[in-house]
């Protein structure tokens, strides 16, 4: 996957020859209603930036989204297959489908094709059955449900941040600050990652869309 | 009789019947009595096991089948023939929660099999299966219950019945307030029809089964614990000595 240097590539600068990697700042936070989800809006192609206001929260279902990290067309393969296969079963069962559910499909074609893959992806959403949700889908295809999660190579700088500053029982308001804040500060320190922050919040009442550019971001400091 | 239109499943009679699938409908009508009621808060299962000899072992032979945690299945027809459905079942429902992640729902399960029982009346180097199967189980929707014929119809039911004594049996359920009723009673209603149709002197030996899927089993497919069953079969036969005693004269009975 990586730009090999050889005779016929060596002149070549990487932005001609590197594949669309989504450095990428993602994180899901669940509330009591719903999930709050955030992403950054940056695609390089090495060095370059090929798109700086790229949607990285795409829909699987109705109430049901993913925040795409790692490769841009591996992780758009992933969510076209799984919006597919949702698309039928939701048909089939009669009614919204459920969280894990499209967790487990991304998780299935994530393990099974884990030698030619590179696709980190968090799953959230709202379900009748089980309300709001978050799953993680890591590189080696496990799955694990959370009451929040970062990832993204942005998300290495952010730890201490949302470890310190998450507690249980937010409300929709406080998660949605919590995403933005800690985006924020991916943003700021990670290369890979920036652009402007997408926000999607999900409840049963609907899908709320929302974007906060760079003046708008929250000021830590001043430098 | 089909004359001449009758010897393939994939030849229609010039008025548009396949004699077929309505011949494994006989099959079943030889086999004993299975029913199944759905009630307020779970589904119950009994069949009438007719039994060759005294000698065989009494929990042998099931013919109430689980086919999965949730959902359990009877058949009247082909035993055989009952097992290789309930196998396919049980695949479909394993395979769906392997997939999913998540439980199959009943009415997705009842298509499932359908389905397959339906494929089989397509062909003619296989036969229809010779069994009308009953599934019932309780999901997220609450109870549900479900009869596939032969030829692959299914319809859902309150209450349901296959097997030689159906159309007695159903008459028995037609007097029951299934939207009422709760399992721990149904089963002595089940023991009581199944002992009430039963044909003493066309089958002496029989064995009854009793099944259900009820919050006091935990949702879970279980056949009926023995002290309710031995309650239901000692009120079962009860009822059938009131019977005989008030002098209601058998099928052959002769003046």
């Amino acid at each position: 996957m990586e730009f090999i240097p050889d005779a016929r590539n060596s002149d070549l600068p990487d932005w001609l020859t590197s594949e669309h990697d989504m450095g990428t700042s993602i994180m899901a936070v669940q509330f009591k209603d719903g999930v709050v989800m955030g992403a950054d809006t940056r695609t390089s192609t090495g060095q370059y930036i090929s798109n700086r206001a790229s949607d990285k929260i795409t829909p699987l279902h109705d109430r049901i989204f993913v925040c795409r990290s790692g490769s841009a067309a591996d992780t758009q393969a992933i969510a076209g297959y799984v919006s597919f296969y949702l698309d039928l079963h939701a048909n089939e069962i009669g009614e919204l489908p459920l969280v894990r559910t499209s967790a487990a499909l991304v998780q299935q074609l994530s393990y099974n094709n884990k030698a030619h893959l590179l696709a980190a992806m968090i799953i959230a959403g709202w379900d009748p059955h089980n309300g709001g949700e978050v799953w993680e889908v890591t590189l080696g295809g496990s799955r694990v449900k959370l009451p929040w999660t970062i990832s993204g190579s942005g998300s290495t700088y952010i730890y201490g941040f949302c470890d310190s500053t998450y507690k249980p029982d937010m409300t929709k308001e406080e998660c949605l600050q919590f995403v933005q804040k800690a985006l924020t500060l991916a943003m700021d320190r990670d290369g890979s990652s920036g652009g402007f922050i997408r926000t999607v919040v999900i409840s049963k009442s609907g899908v709320e869309y929302d974007t906060l550019i760079g003046n708008k971001h929250h000021k830590f400091s001043e430098v | 009789i089909g004359t001449g239109y009758d010897l393939s499943a994939t030849t229609y009679s010039p008025i548009g019947r396949v004699f077929q699938i309505e011949y494994a409908q006989k099959a079943v009508e030889n086999s004993g009595t299975a029913i199944a009621l759905r009630c307020s808060d779970g589904v119950v299962f009994a069949v009438e096991k007719i039994i060759q000899s005294k000698m065989l072992e009494p929990d042998s032979n099931r013919r109430i089948q689980t086919l999965d945690k949730h959902i359990g299945m009877v058949a009247a027809g082909l035993v055989p023939d009952a097992r290789q459905i309930a196998n396919r079942a049980r695949r479909e429902a394993s395979s769906y929660k392997d997939f999913y992640d998540d439980s199959i729902p009943i009415r997705i399960l009842n298509e499932r099999v359908s389905a397959f029982i339906q494929m089989y009346t397509l062909y003619s180097h296989i036969r229809p299966f010779g069994c009308t199967t009953i599934i019932g189980g309780v999901d997220r929707k609450g109870p549900q219950l479900y009869m596939i014929e032969p030829s692959g119809i299914s319809w859902g039911y309150f209450g349901c019945a296959a097997g030689k004594a159906a159309q007695a049996a159903k008459t028995e359920i037609e007097k029951l307030d299934l939207k009422k009723l709760t399992c721990r009673d149904a089963v002595i209603e089940a023991a009581k029809i199944i002992y009430g149709v039963h044909d003493d002197l066309k089958d002496r030996l029989f064995d009854l089964e009793l099944s259900w899927v009820c919050p006091h089993s935990n949702n879970e497919h279980q056949l009926v614990p023995k002290d309710l069953f031995d309650r239901a079969e000692a009120a079962a036969k009860e009822a059938q000595k009131e019977d005989s005693s008030e002098g209601s004269e058998g099928e052959d009975a002769q003046t």
